[in-house]
């Protein structure tokens, strides 16, 4: 029986696993002890304790109100001028054929209406123009643009993705190419303030990396809003597209249909109670699709525009906070449950199981 | 060369006439007609089809008259030949060392297990692959995106991680197959010993060809499947050790075919085709390493030419080792007849394929993620429909007014399709592409867990466990029914020769062992023949071979644990079997040498349940037939004079002891009558089809009048820790039944020590039986009634039923039965063969039932391979079983770790991967939904082509990748409360509920993201790509959040795959932004100066969280779960000594007066008798020597339902 048990226990041992021939090999693979291979791994393992839970919505509570009223403060000391003059300024006659008017490239269209400045506005102020109800994030606008065109000469005829502006009807490529560029904005503000001309710089309104990296300082526009149709604004053909500064402002698409683009800045402080002279040149077309165009003054805090959002947004959350918080807090005292009771399992009181 | 021609002749001419004995082969008797062999070359090599030798006694004459024939071959011949050769196709003739002839026929002896080659490797692989839906889908969807009309990003965002996601299964492929590879090359490149031109000549195992003559050494690995021909052993005999076949170690005896018997070993050197020549006819290939059923002819010089049987005891098979002799040569024969299917690779692919390839098992998570993905692929189609067509309408209504937009005014045909299409491509992503890798990367780490464990390592025999199967680790946890064998499954198979009844006298009752019991001691030392008679059989009717060390200690090499018990025990009762030689054995009783000549072996089948041997003693010349088996297979067989009920009545209070039971029996053999007999023996026994029916019913000729000797009773341990698994497991809600093979008393016995069924009051056992359809009806109906008033009290209800009873309720109640196994938590099968129990599990799974199937041996591999899962016991019995199984483990307790642990949190890690994927998911994909409504419903993609991709394969994978190391409860916790099994088993952690709670996160998180981004970054921040990677972000915040969330357990890894993947997120984009080329240059360094950036992202993280958190907790504290309730209990209140842990003490230290143990036959209260004691059957009958006693008497009342069968001595 000795000599058996013995001759069967090593045999089991080498050709233990399922498998046999090699089983010398699996016997020495046999798992070298670590806490990895045995999952005990040392582990900390957190359970929702009501002490932690509400210290953690006090916590967050406490945290976001102040910041909630610090954004909310600095959203409200920025000033801001909007002022929609889509409407407005369509000549009284024409208010029945806005678009025939707008495309009529023989009309008048210098607007020329004032605004006051409600509160000192440190400089600099920015010059907005804001446009709603244009999908610049529309599938088909989107794409119609060459980056490689953009960025430097040798790719010029790279049109492929500008459909259906990539190319005159003579195929000869368009820069810059695309549906983007094409329906360049191009109204035009100018401002007076006691009739003395406001100077708008367009410097620096567009990102330094863009001029730098994306549009070439060798790439000119060309066979550029030369075609039957005409979209938006025309580009000097003589100064390079890294110049053109409306231009990159422009190609940065707005992911939505109500967005603000950057139209210059005033580096000028303006005063409370400033009448500030706008003279606008209406000649983008939204009157087509129903979009409102919008000019907007304004000054810029730490988190940016006039933007009540974030900080409503934190004094709700945080308030809905410290509310979860007292109300755990108020429940525990009320209804206090003793965690892992092992009374409530079930199983206990029941020993059929289940 | 004439001879050739007009050899060939014969055989057309004797073909012709003989249309059914057909003779392939030219026989010739001497050298100078070899040309002959041209013939039968050609027609075999141009075709496999081979024609039956003729096995009829006549043959040889016909061969001797076809000799004598010369005529030329017509062409008719040759047509009707061929026809011939069309009709028989499942032989094949082996022509023993023609070196000419054998070169082209079949294969060589080359392994190769490639699955590819390098040529088809790319196409082979791709194809499996696509063969996938799932592949099918997202192939599609990434050729959808190659039309750049509709291609709402870069195809790099499908077409990266599909190709990731290919080549890393690829490469999976790819490694194992070069592993094949190389341990092909190996064993093709080993060095043997082969004839060659009669010379003996050193070439590669590769080079071997059929019929080359093969020579091997002591402990040589067999290189091909041999016929053996010749060993250094006189008698013919060699040893091999078949392990790497069928794992089982002990030696088996190969003996050289009579016909080959006495050949000079310089003849057996020397052979070439011209001098002799021989033929092997044998079936073609098949995977049955148990079978052989083939022919041998030598013709002269060699003596005996006759048509001789092979079986397998004449083979060598594959990778076998030559043990215990000097040399052996045999004839290569079917090069893969084994190891076309089993690969020679490793063990993996070996064994692997020799259990055929098979069906991929699906798990009940698999099903369950099939379904959600089936319904998220329909919200999916909804969607798009939906979209697709509110964009066609807004390009129609508003988009033609947006002039910078440029719709053309025609459209080509198609262009209704192209929203919906594009929409389909932006929600694609609905559908995780990472899924199917996560799930195989995280299913193949718990395989490896398994594998690992150190604590389900068999310190026995150092085995550890084995995944075999990586898939299916979740249905583990999800099991509810298991169905075990008995013997080596629950218990050791070690078997303990204990007590034994020698013609009406016990021995043993009093000290529990008979081999100390002096009664016995004295009758055998004082020659009672009825003892001595005993004895014999105990020592001679086995297969047993006995090896003596060189010390000269004996021991013993047998296939069977009860022969060995047997043999061991008879050798200490002084009748020592020392030697084995040939047929000649040898037994040392009391100094003095008794030879027996074997004559005959009938051979032990489950079907038989009983084994013979008839032996000639060499002292008197008496022939002597010995049996032994299950008593219902020798007591019916006794001679008619004989009263057995003595002897069934031993078998009963043995079986009751949860004995093991051996009927011996013999008989003396008239010589005429035995000459007689042996005829029909060895013409069964060359049968080529259903020999093994044939011989069965040729033993059972022999196998009658009987002279019953007694009853062995062997006993067999328990395996340590059984009970308390199995109380465990049932506690977790798992249902047990027993099949086993054994008699119904020792079933119950053994049910009853190993916490299968509990005692009176709590248990109760329902028995049903009956040998006619009625009988089985009317107790299966009775057996139903009490069951279904029984199934609201909180009793332990167990059914017991045997083979022959269970045969016809199969057959005929099926309905009946199906609805008691539904009912009944337990059940005990008796007398079940292999292929009952395959039905059984067939008939749970068919109740939607998952099943686990354990056992140990080779007749539980159906019921392991039909089972949901298998888990085999790699023990005594060899390891076809842990082979065939999904599982392999070393001892039965480890089933409990196995389950509890492994497939528990197996499941759990799965539920909530698997969920989170579709969450993720879903997340990115509502954000894009909603921005379409933002963008004029055109299909823009919020995200760019690098953001959606690394979205998906890297961010949100890493994380939750690490969630297979989260434990929610510790192990001990499990296994102290393993009722906490029921949220798996019931599926509660993963079901289109807790499904609908993660889609709803999704969408909630999705709208929160999206509202925080377009409002706090409207107007003159609005940029695209800045938005984008607000949003991004946001997401990104948000799942590491959700991730942290749900993780119960943080080890280092998790802490540094949640935070690192957060920290690589800003790392990577940090680096794209730092390249002026990609579309977001700058972005990420714009966004991580502005704190605006950050509040916003804080802000999406807590109004996210918040309501999740606040939820959770509240649940947590005032609507606990279970596992919630115990996972407070262990991480404040330290160990918890829980109601039912008590229990469990408790009923450990009951089971130690467990009825095995009991020693005193009056002391045997059996512990199922007071089952009923108001039952009208509680007075006890006994009805013959029948072995099932059946106290049905009372039809009124339900309760005699509650039948008991014991036996009073």
């Amino acid at each position: 029986m000795n000599t058996k048990g013995a001759t069967t226990s090593s045999a089991g041992g080498t050709d233990g696993a399922s498998d046999s021939s090699s089983a010398a090999k699996r016997n020495s693979k046999k798992p070298k002890y670590s806490r990895f291979t045995q999952q005990e791994l040392p582990a900390c393992k957190p359970i929702l304790t009501p002490g932690w839970v509400i210290t953690t919505f006090i916590f967050v509570g406490v945290i976001f109100i102040p910041i909630g009223l610090a954004s909310l403060f600095a959203s409200e000391r920025v000033v801001e001028i909007v002022y929609r003059y889509d409407e407005g300024c369509i000549p009284t006659n024409y208010s029945d054929q806005k678009l025939a008017y707008i495309q009529n490239s023989t009309t008048n269209k210098t607007c020329t209406r004032s605004l006051i400045v409600p509160k000192q506005m440190k400089r600099p102020v920015y010059v907005y123009y804001q446009l709603d109800n244009f999908y610049q994030n529309h599938r088909r606008y989107v794409k119609s643009r060459s980056d490689k065109q953009l960025r430097s000469r040798a790719s010029e005829s790279d049109t492929s993705t500008c459909d259906p502006e990539g190319t005159t009807p003579d195929n000869s490529p368009i820069v810059p190419c695309g549906l983007i560029a094409w329906s360049l904005f191009n109204d035009t503000y100018g401002f007076l303030v006691n009739n003395k001309t406001l100077k708008v710089s367009k410097r620096n309104i567009a990102w330094k990396s863009d001029q730098e990296h994306k549009f070439g300082s060798d790439v000119y526009p060309k066979n550029f809003q030369s075609g039957g149709l005409i979209g938006g604004a025309k580009l000097n053909a003589s100064i390079p597209l890294s110049e053109q500064a409306d231009l990159i402002v422009w190609m940065r698409t707005a992911a939505f249909p109500t967005f603000r683009k950057l139209y210059g800045k005033i580096e000028k402080d303006l005063e409370a109670n400033e009448n500030v002279t706008v003279v606008i040149q209406n000649n983008y077309n939204t009157y087509s699709f129903g979009g409102k165009k919008k000019l907007v003054l304004s000054t810029t805090s730490w988190i940016g525009g006039k933007n009540d959002f974030l900080g409503v947004a934190y004094l709700t959350v945080g308030g809905l906070c410290l509310f979860l918080a007292i109300s755990f807090i108020l429940v525990y005292v009320v209804k206090p449950r003793p965690l892992g009771d092992p009374s409530f399992l079930s199983w206990n009181r029941n020993p059929s199981g289940v | 060369m004439d001879h050739g021609t007009c050899n060939q002749s014969d055989i057309s001419l004797l073909k012709r006439r003989e249309t059914k004995h057909l003779l392939k082969v030219a026989v010739l008797l001497n050298d100078q007609i070899q040309g002959c062999i041209v013939r039968p070359r050609q027609s075999i090599a141009a075709d496999e089809r081979i024609k039956p030798l003729p096995y009829s006694y006549e043959t040889k004459e016909e061969e001797r008259k076809t000799k004598t024939k010369t005529k030329t071959k017509s062409k008719e011949d040759e047509a009707a030949e061929e026809e011939e050769e069309r009709e028989s196709t499942m032989k094949r003739f082996v022509y023993i060392n023609d070196d000419e002839l054998s070169q082209d026929l079949y294969c060589d002896n080359r392994i190769s297990n490639r699955k590819y080659t390098l040529l088809n490797f790319l196409p082979k692989n791709l194809w499996e692959q696509f063969s996938r839906f799932m592949n099918q889908y997202f192939l599609l969807i990434a050729c959808l995106q190659l039309w750049s009309l509709i291609t709402p990003v870069n195809p790099a965002s499908t077409w990266g991680p599909l190709i990731f996601i290919f080549a890393v299964s690829a490469s999976k492929e790819a490694w194992d197959d070069y592993n094949r590879y190389l341990s092909d090359k190996k064993a093709n490149e080993k060095e043997v010993w082969v004839v060659r031109q009669g010379i003996k000549k050193h070439i590669q195992a590769q080079d071997i060809h059929v019929g080359n003559i093969v020579w091997l050494r002591e402990n040589d690995e067999v290189p091909c499947d041999l016929v053996l021909i010749g060993t250094s052993d006189l008698q013919g005999l060699c040893y091999v050790e078949t392990a790497a076949l069928d794992g089982e170690t002990d030696l088996k005896t190969r003996v050289i075919p009579p016909a080959c018997m006495g050949i000079d070993f310089e003849l057996l050197h020397k052979i070439k085709a011209r001098y002799s020549y021989g033929v092997i006819e044998c079936p073609n290939p098949d995977k049955d390493i148990r079978r052989f059923d083939a022919n041998m002819r030598l013709f002269p010089p060699f003596i005996d030419n006759d048509l001789c049987p092979l079986t397998i005891k004449n083979t060598i098979l594959q990778s076998c080792y030559l043990r215990n002799t000097e040399w052996a040569c045999g004839v290569a024969l079917l090069n893969h007849q084994f190891t076309i299917f089993s690969l020679f690779s490793g063990n993996e692919t070996k064994l692997g394929m020799s259990r055929g390839i098979p069906e991929p098992k699906l798990t009940a998570v698999d099903a369950m993620i099939d379904k959600l993905t089936g319904a998220i692929f329909v919200f999916q189609i909804v969607v798009v429909i939906v979209l697709g067509i509110a964009g066609n309408v807004w390009k129609d209504t508003e988009a033609r007014k947006q002039w910078y937009v440029l719709y053309p005014k025609e459209g080509p045909w198609y262009e209704l399709l192209v929203i919906p299409l594009r929409f389909e491509l932006l929600c694609s992503i609905m559908i995780p592409i990472s899924i199917k890798v996560s799930l195989d990367l995280v299913k193949s780490l718990y395989a490896k867990f398994i594998d690992w464990d150190y604590e389900m390592i068999d310190q026995e025999t150092g085995t550890p466990s084995n995944a075999t199967n990586t898939a299916i680790s979740e249905d583990l946890g999800q099991v509810e029914y298991i169905l075990t064998d008995k013997t080596g499954t629950l218990t050791e198979n070690r078997m303990i020769f204990r007590r034994c009844c020698i013609s009406g006298i016990f021995f043993g009752n009093e000290s529990g062992d008979a081999l100390k019991d002096v009664e016995l001691i004295d009758a055998v030392s004082s020659g009672s023949p009825d003892v001595i008679r005993f004895l014999t059989v105990m020592a001679i009717c086995n297969t047993v071979i006995p090896i003596k060390s060189k010390s000269g200690a004996i021991s013993y090499k047998a296939q069977s644990q009860d022969e060995d018990a047997l043999v061991q025990a008879a050798a200490r009762l002084h009748m020592v079997f020392v030697n084995k030689n040939a047929n000649i054995l040898e037994i040392n009783f009391n100094a003095s040498i008794i030879q027996y000549e074997v004559l005959d072996t009938l051979e032990f089948t489950s079907d038989r349940k009983r084994m013979s041997v008839v032996v000639k003693d060499c002292q008197n010349g008496k022939i002597l037939l010995l049996s032994k088996g299950a008593d219902e297979a020798i007591l019916p067989y006794a001679c008619s004079g004989q009263q057995t009920r003595t002897f069934s009545e031993a078998v009963e209070q043995y079986s009751q002891l949860g004995l093991r039971t051996l009927c011996l029996a013999w008989r003396e053999l008239k010589e005429d009558e035995y000459r007689e007999w042996s005829l029909l023996f060895k013409e069964a026994n060359s049968t080529l089809i259903d020999r093994e029916w044939r011989l069965a019913e040729v033993c059972q000729t022999l196998e009658h009048d009987l002279e019953i000797l007694g009853v062995a009773a062997i006993e067999d341990h328990l395996q340590d820790g059984v009970p308390e698994a199995i109380e465990t497991l049932r506690k977790a809600g798992i249902n047990f039944w027993m099949l086993t093979g054994d008699k119904q008393n020792t079933a119950i016995q053994i049910a009853l020590s190993c916490n299968f069924i509990s005692p009176e009051p709590k248990g109760q056992l329902l028995l049903i039986n009956g040998k006619t359809e009625d009988e089985v009806s009317r107790s299966l109906e009775r057996v139903l009634l009490t069951m279904r008033i029984t199934t609201s009290e909180p009793k332990d209800v167990a059914f017991v039923v045997d083979g022959w009873a269970l045969e016809i309720a199969l057959k005929h109640y099926r309905k009946a039965f199906t609805e008691l196994a539904i009912l009944s938590r337990t059940a005990i099968c008796c007398r079940v063969t292999p292929s009952q129990k395959a039905q059984l599990v067939e008939l749970l799974k068919s109740c939607d039932y998952r099943t686990l199937a354990i056992g140990d041996g080779g007749n539980d591999v159906r019921m392991i391979q039909q089972a949901d899962i298998g888990v085999g016991i790699s023990g005594r019995e060899g390891l076809q079983a842990a082979r065939a199984a999904d599982y392999s483990i070393g001892r039965f307790r480890f089933l409990k770790r196995l389950i509890l642990v492994h497939g528990r949190y197996s499941y759990n890690r799965t539920a909530f991967l698997s969920q989170y994927s579709f969450y993720k998911s879903l997340l990115i994909c509502f954000i894009q939904i909603f921005f379409s409504f933002i963008s004029g419903v055109s299909g823009t993609s919020l995200f760019n082509s690098v953001s959606l991709m690394a979205y998906n394969v890297f961010y949100t994978s890493i994380p939750v990748l690490i969630s297979v190391l989260d434990k929610d409860l510790s192990e001990t916790t499990v296994m102290q409360h393993p009722q906490i099994l029921f949220y798996c088993q019931a599926g509660r952690l993963l079901n289109p509920s807790t499904f609908a709670g993660w889609f709803g996160r999704s969408l909630f998180h999705a709208i929160v993201v999206f509202v925080i981004s377009i409002n706090a970054y409207a107007y003159e921040k609005s940029e695209m790509e800045e938005v984008s990677m607000v949003a991004l972000s946001g997401c990104i915040w948000l799942q590491a959040f959700v991730v942290a969330l749900e993780t119960n357990s943080f080890t280092v890894l998790q802490h540094l795959a949640i935070w690192g993947n957060l920290a690589a997120f800003y790392i990577i984009n940090l680096l794209v932004s730092a390249l002026p080329s990609s579309g977001m240059y700058t972005i990420m360094f714009r966004l991580c100066r502005q704190p605006y950036y950050w509040i916003t992202v804080i802000l999406i993280v807590v109004a996210g969280m918040g309501p999740v958190l606040a939820l959770k907790y509240f649940r947590y504290t005032y609507r606990p779960s279970k596992i919630n309730i115990l996972q407070q209990a262990e991480r404040l209140g330290g160990p918890i000594l829980s109601l039912g842990n008590i229990e469990s003490q408790s009923r450990s230290i009951e089971k130690d007066i467990s009825p095995l143990s009991i020693t005193q036959p009056k002391n045997r209260n059996p512990v199922f008798e007071p089952l009923l004691s108001d039952s009208p059957n509680s007075t006890r009958r006994s009805f013959g020597s029948g072995t099932t006693f059946d106290f049905f008497q009372s039809q009124s009342r339900l309760s005699s339902i509650y039948s008991r069968n014991c036996k009073d001595n």
